[in-house]
């Protein structure tokens, strides 16, 4: 009975700090709509200047009470910057374009926090005044949780008299129901938009100040805290202050009770909550329907038509230099080589439901790992060889691609992303904390190609056949009825289901084939590697395919090669050139968002178009 | 046999009553107007007869056969074709591609993972788009028409699926007077041809009483007068609705 009051203590406690980060993406959200990915990260900034400013100022309430203040307000001021720079120049972008802006924001401040805090954890002193701990039921419970659990509501509270009492609160509460009709009232939309921006970021840098006498402060805090604090706001919905407040209290119980009771599945056990809440309400406890101020992907999307000629000889000379010029590379440009085909065919996979099927996907990697992980556990368990192994892969992934898809298709925008990405950590979880059959971390080893493909230029061949023509087949698909199917129920839904077409299941089985298709990919990464990992299915991998396909271009069909090269090659150099290859990509991406918010290659087609007219 | 029925459809939204009891029949070959004043229901009643919305009461007969509460695409199967009175086109299809995907849904050829659509069903596509004066647009993405293009599209669109029953709400809206004429003068000619039933809103009262050859008059929901066109427009219940809009002076 004791533990269990101070689990559930302790539960209050996780949740009001989940909650302030939380609160400020939420209002950001409810606002400007902007997904901000890097709102993890100020919350990391928070920690760290705290720990800075705590440890240089005189010991003492001032110190530490003015380290903590001082440093929310910093990083409130790194949202400012960020805002004015970078995000009010993207407001009419389309969504993914935001994300992918405020990732590579993500990127930079990793970078910017190891130059000046270094990589080792930093451990902070105790707060002043709370470092003893009370008696609650015979059993000590630490005065500084106590704390935590008020100060969740308390801001809380004076967020809603800020919002309910203020005129500035009204007009955010106007903009956050109805963007359109505040910006007809003639709301200062610039002012707004920063203003709570900054106060967005404000709430995040002081969730991780306060974080400093709990816990280390280290360079994974970002990511760690932002897709909790996504899942919150998400089973919340989106925009709604009080449903963060809600799922916070569900989220931080769940864990603190998780842990007593099934501490194998913790990890699963809030992406599953989340699942179950969109499907049961799909837009999350207390949010209401978005109206879709912007398409997923753009505007107007351009018509597609067959490649033009000098495209074709491109891709043909392209194609000849893969098949002709490995013989004389080294083992090492031949795995680079063989991991490009492999990354090409993950990221066409994953631009078919994103280009043509206007869905976003936050958790392809699911499908990547589940194909790896389809084929090493064939090769454990089943002793497969490597062939067979191949054709598992595609299938696994293809069967959780209907299973998953048929849940995340349903829904649209920012929900759905998350409800993939949702899957995406499910299955994650799985691989990590199933370690009887997965062997958790330390993976499957020994998955080794068939002994005719072991040499490195042999396995080459084999991989740039099966990806090439998977991603030709992917190409042949888009310009095939399905694949016009496809597009159409992206296009006008009304139109689509007018004209006979069963949207649902378009979009249903595209998902399922993106799958395959990812599966293909990674069954080939698992033998190119010789073991798969856990990483494979997690969250960087399923940036790094958005990242492909967004760098490349959405709304091209070359997009996702030129994507998967350009950011495979970029990193592979960037890591060669410099310590500080986040700081560099981050600014690349940032960079390419705001001078070609149409990727790679919907530059070099709009630059085409114009010299040749339209084509 | 009448191609349409309807039968006292009824809807509500929220506290507003839209649709209070609706009545018709349309026979095949005939041009039916539903015509109204802003607000009237005319659109409401449009989307339940094809599915869009499920009415409160009522019923909708399709040739004899009940399809209340069928999905518009089950509708669509069973030969409706509609236009939007917004329209509705794919764009970032081209005019071609879109009469295209209607005939391919048509021919239930959409599952279709090979061979390219810009191979498909082209030559119909492109006849069909010449009938209507479109030919010249064909390559045109749909994305860049001008409105009352775009409403062409949307009838194309809505005759490659060899209907029987067509559905237009607002067909000539954002075209120039001599235009409209055409339009409809067209649609009734095409209508007598393969026997399709229309039902059609318009707003323009030349267009209304020179090419229905009945004309159903909604307000507030409910029907107020049906008959031929000369008769509606002596109506004296339908006069006062219209009066002040200036609407029903075309015809004198
Ligand atoms: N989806 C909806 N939700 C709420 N109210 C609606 C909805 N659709 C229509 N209405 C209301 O129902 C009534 C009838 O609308 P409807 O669009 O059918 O009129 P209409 O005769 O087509 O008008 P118009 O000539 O302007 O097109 C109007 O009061 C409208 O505001
Ligand atoms: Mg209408």
């Amino acid at each position: 009975m004791e533990t269990l009051v101070l689990q559930a203590l302790s539960g209050l406690a996780s949740a009001s700090s989940l909650f302030l980060v939380a609160s400020g993406l939420t209002v950001i959200f409810g606002v400007s709509r902007i997904v901000n990915f890097a709102h993890g990260s100020f919350y990391m900034l928070g920690a760290y200047l705290a720990w800075t400013l705590v440890t240089s100022l005189p010991r003492g309430h001032l110190g530490f009470w003015g380290g903590v203040i001082g440093a929310a307000l910093g990083v409130g001021l790194v949202g400012l910057v960020v805002e004015v720079l970078l995000l009010r120049r993207i407001y009419r972008a389309p969504e993914l374009f935001q994300l992918l802006a405020t990732f590579g924001v993500v990127l930079i401040v990793q970078d910017l926090a190891l130059l000046a805090w270094g990589a080792q954890d930093l451990l902070g002193p105790r707060a002043p005044g709370l470092r003893g701990s009370t008696g609650i039921l015979g059993m000590r419970f630490p005065d500084y949780e106590l704390f935590l659990i008020v100060v969740g509501p308390v801001v809380l509270g004076l967020l809603l008299l800020l919002f309910h009492r203020t005129r500035w609160g009204t007009l955010v509460r106007a903009a956050t129901a109805d963007r359109e009709m505040a910006a007809a009232l003639g709301v200062n939309q610039r002012l707004l938009f920063t203003s709570v921006f900054v106060l967005g970021s404000l709430l995040a840098g002081l969730g991780g100040a306060l974080q400093v006498p709990r816990e280390s402060v280290n360079l994974h805090m970002d990511l760690s805290i932002i897709v909790q604090a996504f899942v919150v706001v998400v089973v919340g919905g989106l925009g709604s202050l009080t449903g963060a407040a809600l799922a916070a209290l569900l989220i931080g119980e769940l864990h603190a009770f998780g842990i007593l009771v099934l501490p194998k599945i913790t990890l699963v056990l809030v992406f599953l909550v989340m699942a179950v809440v969109l499907v049961l309400r799909p837009h999350g406890l207390l949010g209401r329907p978005q109206d879709r101020a912007q398409p997923a992907t753009g505007g107007a999307e351009p018509v597609i038509g067959p490649a033009p000629r000098p495209l074709l000889r491109l891709g043909a000379a392209a194609l000849l230099a893969a098949v002709v010029l490995p013989p004389f590379a080294g083992d090492y440009a031949l795995s680079v080589l063989t991991e490009i085909a492999i990354l090409i065919l993950f990221a066409a996979s994953l631009h078919l439901i994103m280009g043509p099927g206007g869905m976003a996907s936050f958790g392809h990697a699911a499908y990547f790992g589940m194909g790896a992980y389809g084929a090493a556990l064939a090769a454990k368990w089943l002793a497969a060889p490597m062939e067979l192994g191949l054709a598992v892969a595609p299938l696994a992934a293809g069967l959780f691609g209907l299973v998953f898809g048929w849940f995340c298709v349903r829904l649209s925008g920012v929900y759905s992303a998350m409800l993939t990405l949702a899957f995406a950590q499910i299955t994650w979880s799985v691989a990590f904390q199933w370690v009887e059959l997965t062997g958790g971390d330390n993976g499957i080893l020994g998955v080794w190609p068939a002994a005719w493909a072991t040499p490195k230029l042999v396995y080459y061949y084999l991989t740039l056949t099966l990806c090439i023509g998977a991603t030709l087949l992917l190409r042949r698909v888009i310009h095939a009825p399905f694949g016009y199917a496809l597009r159409a129920q992206r296009d006008s839904a009304l139109r689509a289901e007018a004209i006979g077409i069963d949207a649902f299941r378009t979009r249903w089985l595209a998902f399922a084939l993106a799958a395959v298709m990812a599966g293909l990919a990674g069954g080939l990464f698992a033998y190119a590697k010789g073991s798969v990992f856990p990483t494979f299915l997690d969250i960087p991998r399923s940036v790094d395919a958005l990242l492909m396909v967004l760098l490349g271009g959405v709304q091209t069909l070359s997009g996702p090669i030129i994507g998967a090269i350009a950011y495979t090659g970029l990193q592979e150099q960037l890591v060669r050139l410099t310590d500080l290859w986040r700081l560099l990509l981050g600014g690349v991406i940032v960079a390419l968002v705001l001078f070609f918010p149409q990727g790679l290659a919907g530059a070099a087609r709009a630059r085409w178009e114009t010299r040749h007219g339209d084509a | 046999m009448a191609t349409l029925e309807a039968e006292a459809l009824r809807k509500s939204f929220g506290g507003i009553e839209a649709v209070r009891g609706v009545s018709f029949a349309v026979q095949p070959g005939e041009m039916l107007a539903l015509i109204g004043p802003n607000g009237a229901g005319k659109s409401t009643c449009f989307n339940m007869l094809n599915g869009q919305l499920r009415p409160d009461a009522g019923r909708v007969r399709l040739a004899g056969r009940d399809i209340t509460g069928l999905a518009p695409r089950q509708v669509w199967r069973l030969g409706v074709g509609r236009t939007f009175q917004v329209t509705a086109t794919f764009g970032s299809m081209t005019v071609l591609e879109n009469v295209q995907m209607a005939l391919l849904s048509h021919h239930r050829r959409l599952g279709g993972l090979w061979t390219p659509v810009r191979r498909m069903d082209r030559a119909p596509a492109e006849a069909l788009l010449a009938r209507l004066g479109m030919a010249e647009q064909a390559g045109r993405p749909c994305g860049i028409l001008a409105y009352g293009d775009l409403k062409r599209v949307e009838l194309a669109v809505a005759l490659a699926n060899d209907p029987r029953l067509l559905l237009m709400d607002e067909p000539t809206a954002g075209m120039a007077p001599p235009e409209r004429a055409a339009l409809m003068a067209l649609t009734a000619s095409l209508a007598r041809e393969r026997n399709i039933a229309v039902l059609f809103t318009e707003h323009d009262m030349d267009v209304v009483f020179s090419h229905a050859s009945r004309v159903l008059v909604l307000d507030r929901g409910t029907l107020i007068a049906e008959g031929a066109p000369a008769e509606v427009r002596a109506n004296p219940r339908v006069r006062q609705v219209y009066l002040g809009s200036g609407a029903m002076q075309g015809g004198y």
